[in-house]
């Protein structure tokens, strides 16, 4: 027996998604562009998949600020906060994160993925529950895996659910997490925190609120899902990323909690993994300051999502979730799928293609993520490869038929 | 493993069975259904729903076999 062979299903369904043509989960990146080209199979290609939502991994004020403190301050810190120390530009950062979202606490992390890991199995033990939406993302999976609660489920966006699962749970004498996303990343559709907030505060649980793919880009100040529905006050704990709208690599979390800090010397995934690097600190300390400045990157952010949501649903396809940056196409099974992907990249546009197993539902997916960056005339182009495409998928669908 | 059980969730497992395969309690989820991890957690919620009962996540990756799933809603129940 080999080691390998637990992956004999999973090599097989690879196999016959390289049949079709182009390996979708390997594309090599010959060279980035900007924050919206790259070449990729010598072909100039348009990306509108990358999360880069406002467009910051250019920024000339970002990338100075970097190339100064690379400079300044080395390659990296060799080591976690824990062993080597904390560089006051990690606690710097941290006291912008605070201020930025007005809490008293703010903790970075060296991924978004960690983050997570790091802020769930901190807070829940042993003797808690953890009461996570049924699509929530691996990184939440795997923070609910890492501790030592228990975690139930309960159906996505679904409060009524929620309530008759603390219900069921009111007389085991636990603390309680809930865990939802502001923005799910797949389909573009977002939590109805407000009621969320109501079943939380009548069973007297926490919420963490997970705003990854929504920071920078939602409310009024961009702090997220949870700034535009109003409810800050009554969310425990945010989650989000510096890798999607702060163009960088890593974490943070913000609570109002006065004990928050003890995850520090208690959460393994803060404790045991190299810190920050020095230069990602002053990227992304600059990029935030950016955010809070230029207003108007929402705003470009927003028109381009409605251009390419509204162009795309003008050409028939069927769209997963109301307007937002993250806009999911429903394809009809996998093998379309992984064809119109294909069509897609060969014309020089790159999308997510998402396969049941990463997707709810069992659907297929070509997913689209909108930058700030986007120049009108580039979703022009975009929506004209897609309308090759539509034509196409039409054709072929009547072949069959016929 | 009481009949009642078995059943009920046997009735649950049809959504599963689009090519109407023969269903045991020996019948693998993932191998022979093709269950994977997303759907598994919908069958999961429908079966709490139908008992009135919890299952947590983390004795979910323990399951193989309709069987196993009959057994941990039995365990939960029990416990009440």
């Amino acid at each position: 027996m080999d080691i390998f062979d637990k992956y004999a299903g999973i090599e097989q369904r690879h196999r016959a998604l390289l049949s079709i043509g182009g390996d979708p989960f390997a594309v090599r990146v010959d060279r980035i562009l900007s924050a919206t080209e790259a070449l990729i199979g010598g072909r100039r290609t348009i990306l509108v998949g990358t999360n880069n939502y406002l467009g910051l991994t250019f920024d000339p004020a970002c990338i100075e600020a970097g190339c100064k403190v690379l400079k300044s301050d080395g390659t990296g810190t060799t080591g976690s906060r824990v062993a080597n120390g904390t560089y006051g530009r990690h606690t710097d950062l941290e006291a912008a994160f605070a201020r930025f979202f007005a809490r008293r606490k703010a903790i970075v992390f060296t991924t978004g993925y960690q983050a997570n890991l790091a802020t769930i199995c901190g807070l829940a033990g042993p003797d808690d529950v953890i009461l996570a939406d049924a699509d929530s993302h691996a990184s939440i999976w795997d923070g609910c895996k890492l501790s030592p609660a228990e975690t139930v489920i309960f159906r996505h966006n679904d409060p009524d659910h929620l309530d008759k699962r603390l219900t069921r749970l009111a007389d085991k004498g636990q603390c309680k997490l809930v865990v939802v996303e502001g923005l799910y990343s797949m389909l573009g559709d977002t939590a109805p925190l407000k009621e969320f907030v109501e079943v939380k505060k009548k069973h007297g649980a926490f919420l963490l609120v997970d705003e990854a793919h929504s920071f920078g880009v939602f409310g009024e100040h961009g702090r997220g899902v949870a700034e535009a529905e109003g409810v800050e006050a009554d969310v425990d704990f945010v989650v989000g990323t510096f890798s999607k709208s702060l163009g960088g690599s890593g974490g943070f979390a913000v609570s109002d909690h006065p004990k928050f800090d003890l995850l520090r010397i208690a959460s393994r995934p803060y404790m045991f993994t190299a810190s920050p690097s020095p230069a990602t600190m002053a990227t992304v300390t600059e990029a935030l300051h950016q955010i809070e400045t230029r207003p108007e990157l929402r705003k470009r952010i927003w028109a381009n999502a409605e251009q390419l949501h509204t162009g795309l649903r003008d050409l028939g396809f069927t769209l997963m979730a109301p307007l937002s940056p993250v806009i999911a196409i429903r394809m009809p099974d996998e093998a379309t799928a992984v064809m119109a992907w294909n069509r897609l990249i060969e014309s020089g546009v790159y999308v997510n293609l998402a396969l049941p197993g990463g997707t709810p539902n069992g659907v297929c997916l070509l997913r689209c993520s909108v930058s700030a960056a986007h120049e009108p005339a580039q979703i022009a182009t975009v929506l004209g490869c897609f309308a090759e495409l539509a034509s196409e998928l039409d054709r072929l669908s009547k072949q069959n038929a016929a | 493993m009481t009949e009642n059980v078995l059943n009920e969730i046997m009735a649950l497992m049809q959504r599963y069975n689009p090519d109407g395969k023969p269903l045991d309690a020996g019948t693998e989820l993932g191998a022979d259904l093709n269950i994977d991890s997303v759907a598994a957690m919908d069958l999961i919620m429908e079966i709490e729903d139908k008992f009135d009962i919890d299952i947590p996540m983390n004795q979910v990756a323990e399951l193989k076999t309709i069987g196993d799933l009959v057994a941990l809603a039995e365990g939960q129940l029990q416990q009440g």
